[in-house]
């Protein structure tokens, strides 16, 4: 179903992925978040962030393991793990984190 | 009035371009395509499979697939000619006719 | 999980010619979740897939050679590649790509685990391997 942010259509795939991953701007994110009664936070930003940062060197989602280990490394160790990343993302760090980001679903995540 | 022959298979993988240059006539016009761009490319076990026939036959490279293999163009074999989409169209209007070697 | 094994991913084709190396890569992503012990292998027309600078932009195909340098987050500890193979299509390994490798928790990191290896040396990593899974 495509979401709409300030008037502009942005189509999704079936599973509510970003289709087209150059139109995603921070709207999408929020109007994303919103449909899942969740509220962005700067916490949830740091991470949104640096999934589209990783996604524009490596060229993929990183597998939750990855994203753990970044997290821990560049944000604090505290924040590496699983835990806290479930915290911030209910339904799973790597596929709603992604999808507000506008990756595509990190390969292996079923 | 010549053949433009295409060839899109790796030299090293595929005899394509072998057969090719065995049964094409002088005078022939090659375009390396897709995995036979590496063909074109200097300093290879295969490089005289090129420099042999330049003489006799044109043989161009399309830019855009020598490009996605991360190969510089200076490295290519000299009398070989990079072209892009509209070059390539225009090797097949130019020519009597295509004959593929895939 | 049972024993650790290792597994070997044997590359042999070029990229974007045939599907057959970012398939490859794809099950290697998929493959660093089960705790293996995964090391790479490039021989043949495989040795390209590894080419720095490649720009896909215009043949409208995803440029995944990027995706190589993060393998080693990945827990990917060595990615070989066939001098021979190498040598016979016009390569060094200044052509390739870097992928570095750090232990997050000790911190002991290698700057990149891409190594140009003999032939006899190819042979004996893939006989000591338990798995090799062909590309």
């Amino acid at each position: 179903m495509p979401i709409e942010v300030d008037g502009k259509t942005f189509e999704t795939d079936e599973e509510g992925y970003l289709v087209n991953l150059n139109d995603w701007v921070p709207g999408v994110a929020e109007m994303m978040a919103k449909e899942d009664d969740l509220e962005l936070t700067d916490d949830h930003w740091d991470i949104i962030n640096f999934l589209r940062e990783y996604y524009e060197e490596y060229q993929i989602a990183p597998a939750v393991r990855v994203l753990t280990k970044a997290v821990g490394k560049r944000l604090g160790k505290e924040k590496g793990n699983s835990k806290y990343l479930y915290g911030l993302f209910p339904y799973g760090p790597g596929k709603q984190a992604c999808r507000y980001a506008g990756l595509p679903k990190p390969t292996g995540c079923v | 009035m010549s053949d433009l022959h295409t060839v899109n298979k790796s030299p090293f993988e595929k005899n394509s371009l072998e057969s090719c240059l065995r049964l094409s006539r002088a005078g022939s016009v090659i375009l390396l395509y897709e995995d036979a761009v590496y063909a074109a490319l200097k300093g290879t076990a295969v490089e005289n499979m090129i420099t042999s026939v330049v003489g006799d036959r044109k043989v161009y490279v399309l830019g855009p697939d020598y490009k996605a293999r991360g190969l510089d163009e200076s490295r290519i074999i000299d009398g070989v000619e990079v072209v892009d989409y509209a070059g390539f169209v225009d090797l097949v209007d130019t020519n009597d006719k295509v004959q593929a070697w895939v | 999980m049972s024993e650790t094994k290792n597994f070997m991913f044997l590359n042999r084709r070029a990229p974007y010619g045939t599907i057959y190396a970012w398939e490859s890569l794809e099950v290697v992503l998929i493959s660093a979740a089960f705790e293996q012990n995964v090391s790479l292998m490039f021989a043949d027309d495989g040795v390209y897939e590894l080419t720095k600078g490649q720009d896909t932009a215009g043949i409208g195909m995803k440029n995944f050679s990027p995706t190589y340098r993060t393998l080693g987050d990945y827990e990917v500890r060595h990615m070989y590649v066939d001098k021979a193979s190498l040598e016979a299509r016009g390569l060094t390994a200044d052509d390739l790509v870097q992928v570095e490798w750090e232990d997050w928790e000790t911190e002991e990191s290698v700057d990149n685990i891409v190594e140009v290896v003999d032939s006899e040396k190819v042979a004996e990593l893939l006989a000591e391997s338990d798995v090799v899974f062909s590309f």
